[in-house]
């Protein structure tokens, strides 16, 4: 019933005895995600409530057959971090921290992207299968077991739309967010064609915003291959262009990137957008009705 | 971080990037000792220096034939309120020139290096239509722009320096000289951690040499922390100066044009906020991601930022409390209104853990919060309340 984490997922913590990475390996504990490991260079051999710390991932792989990570590591040293996890084997990596130089992420993507592996993020709240697995930051008790994958840029407009499918009886298969930089391990197109083979995802809500095209090229590969119902909201109408509207992918330049056009090529390829961020919940709820 | 010509000059001669001889002025007088002592010749350009393009069609650029025009042009723009089609019809108030030799000027090509998000590499594009806006170059004549695509661990290619340099119709000395500036302008955009490098026009001279005009450079700002002398470039007179405030308390603000304050946690839901706004009629007066923490220090910082700004009439906090409880929320947005004496209609939105008891601290405090159960509501309260 999800994608990307679930109860095979064997967690290891990189940064995990900094405050961020303490504060929410308790939170994901709390959810019963099978945490194995944490990674802090030079305290290796200590440990986080029982949790191993070790001084390298590929100890962490070896030790505790982690095949999931999650980084929480300064910005400064988050790239190297992703590199080390996938260079220890681990296929699943979901990095947290905001604020990577853009060259070391087009280094990191670049050379990832030849390799079996998912990476999510960086600047992103993380992926949860509710029931399963939550290997990230959201506040878990909006979430619920179900059929709806939902994949997003943001964070808090993903728990708004989250909180709105639970609110109309809507449960999750699984929570993706892939990150507001303008380069990100996955993008919607990557995120969409796994929900898609996913049998127990029945619909998905999709949020974009303005910056970047990769909702467009999302909107191509629907329009061919998926047969799912896809909700849409595109956040920042109201932007104005040429300014950083926060997350550093989030810009309207040279005329391009803006929600109007994102929203047009969407609807043009059969997706279900919705005006307002208060519709997401009630218009899937309504689409899978009439179904 | 975007920064003036003649810093970015100053930076592009640092790579060995050829670039016309000048310095920059903050008043006639300094101007007339550049042109003739660090200068010299009989022709020199007087540059308006602000974050904006389209200087010389506002009249911000004018040649100077003698020593006598050069300090009469600089009375001139020094001071001058610079309208063009980036600073909006406000236009903005010239404090620095940058004084540059004249150069005799025989063809203006154009070379641009940025981040091409689709394929999450760089790409270095040139173009023969040199000293237009190169977005109307894309539009109408998207053939006259020539790209290459650099791969992340090789770097600019000799092949793809040539390929370039000849698709701008140069050859002999001068195809050398192009192949030259563009993997010194390639260098400088790497080392720099530069989100853009524009050059246009990019200039062939009557003597044959390949020379930055015009320097556009913009920063990544996450990579800052690796550059402090690029950081010591910021001009804060070029920033919105409540946006400057905002960033001394680490919040993420951005002025609009409307009467509708909002404050907001997360930058997708910030944005979402200001559309629903709209969606309900009214306009939104600013973009305000306060972030994770929510607590009452933030949120006086927040309210401080948003009144500063005449227009406001009335303000919509929306927090979707996650790893931030909402009653702590409530009790920072109390505290924070207690203090302030806010004169104004708030609506208050918070939604999460805890979002009960926070509605009940909010209800009980006698304070005048219009309180939302959801964003929708939120909305049609403060566009409401704007039509009473």
């Amino acid at each position: 019933m999800s994608i990307i984490v679930d109860k095979d997922t064997r967690l290891v913590v990189q940064g995990i005895t900094g405050n961020e990475g303490s504060f929410h390996t308790e939170q994901i504990v709390e959810y019963k995600t099978n945490v194995v490991a944490g990674v802090t260079p030079g305290k290796g051999g200590t440990d986080l409530n029982g949790i191993p710390v070790y001084n390298t991932v590929e100890n962490a792989v070896r030790e505790q057959n982690a095949n999931t990570s999650i980084i929480f590591v300064p910005p400064p040293f988050a790239a190297d971090a992703i590199l080390e996890a996938a260079s220890a084997g681990i296929k699943v990596i979901i990095c947290i921290t905001e604020g990577i130089p853009i060259a070391d992420m087009i280094k990191v993507y670049n050379s990832i992207k030849k390799k079996d592996i998912i990476l999510i993020g960086p600047n992103c709240p993380g992926v949860i299968s509710p029931g399963q697995a939550k290997v990230g930051i959201m506040p878990a008790f909006i979430h619920k077991e179900g059929t709806i994958g939902v994949i997003s840029r943001s964070g808090t407009l993903t728990y708004e739309a989250v909180k709105q499918l639970t609110d109309v009886g809507l449960g999750q298969s699984t929570c993706v967010g892939i990150g507001g930089d303008p380069i990100v391990g996955s993008k919607f197109i990557d995120i969409i064609k796994l929900f898609n083979e996913d049998p127990d995802t029945e619909g998905i809500v999709m949020i974009g915003e303005i910056g970047g095209s990769t909702e467009e090229e999302a909107a191509e590969y629907i329009k061919e291959n998926v047969k799912k119902p896809v909700v849409t909201f595109i956040a920042g109408r109201t932007a104005p262009p040429g300014r950083r509207m926060g997350h550093a992918g989030a810009i309207i330049s040279g005329g391009k990137g803006t929600a109007g056009e994102k929203m047009k090529v969407m609807s043009e390829a059969g997706i279900h957008v919705v005006e307002s961020p208060a519709e997401m919940g009630n218009t899937m709820l309504s689409v899978l009705n009439n179904n | 971080m975007k920064i003036h010509e003649y810093q970015g000059k100053e930076i592009l001669r640092k790579f060995n990037v050829p670039v016309p001889e000048g310095k920059v002025a903050l008043n006639s007088e300094d101007a007339v000792k550049i042109a003739k002592e660090d200068i010299g010749g009989n022709v020199w350009v007087v540059k308006a220096q602000i974050h904006a393009g389209g200087r010389g069609k506002g009249g911000g650029v004018k040649v100077a034939k003698s020593l006598d025009e050069v300090k009469q042009f600089s009375d001139e723009i020094l001071g001058m309120n610079l309208v063009t089609h980036q600073t909006g019809p406000a236009g903005k108030i010239v404090k620095r020139l940058l004084i540059e030799q004249g150069m005799n000027i025989s063809r203006e090509l154009y070379v641009g290096i940025t981040l091409d998000r689709t394929s999450s590499k760089n790409v270095v594009m040139v173009s023969t239509e040199g000293g237009m806006e190169i977005e109307k170059v894309a539009a109408e004549t998207p053939e006259k722009i020539v790209k290459e695509t650099i791969e992340p661990e090789l770097g600019l290619l000799p092949y793809q320096a040539r390929k370039l340099a000849f698709s701008m119709g140069l050859i002999g000395q001068q195809h050398k000289k192009a192949v030259k500036f563009l993997t010194a302008l390639y260098n400088t955009y790497t080392q720099s951690d530069c989100s853009l490098a524009e050059i246009n026009p990019l200039v062939v001279t009557a003597e044959g040499d390949v020379v930055a005009l015009d320097a556009k450079m913009n920063f990544d700002d996450n990579a800052l922390f690796r550059h402090k002398d690029i950081l010591e470039y910021r001009d804060i007179d070029e920033e919105e100066p409540l946006e400057v405030e905002a960033s001394k308390y680490n919040l993420n603000y951005i002025k609009l044009d409307g009467n509708v304050g909002c404050m907001v946690n997360g930058a997708g839901l910030a944005m979402a906020t200001m559309d629903i706004i709209k969606l309900a009629g009214g306009e939104p007066a600013n973009f305000l991601d306060v972030g994770g923490a929510a607590n009452k220090t933030t949120v006086a910082n927040g309210f401080k930022i948003i009144l500063s700004d005449p227009n406001v009439k009335a303000i919509l906090i929306n927090i979707f409390g996650g790893i931030v409880r909402c009653d702590r929320v409530a009790q920072g947005v109390i505290d924070a209104a207690n203090e302030m004496d806010i004169n104004i209609p708030i609506v208050v939105r918070l939604e999460g853990t805890n979002a009960k008891e926070a509605k009940v601290l909010l209800n009980n405090s006698e304070l005048n919060f219009e309180v939302a159960g959801t964003l929708k509501e939120a909305a049609e309260k403060v566009t409401a309340i704007l039509k009473k």
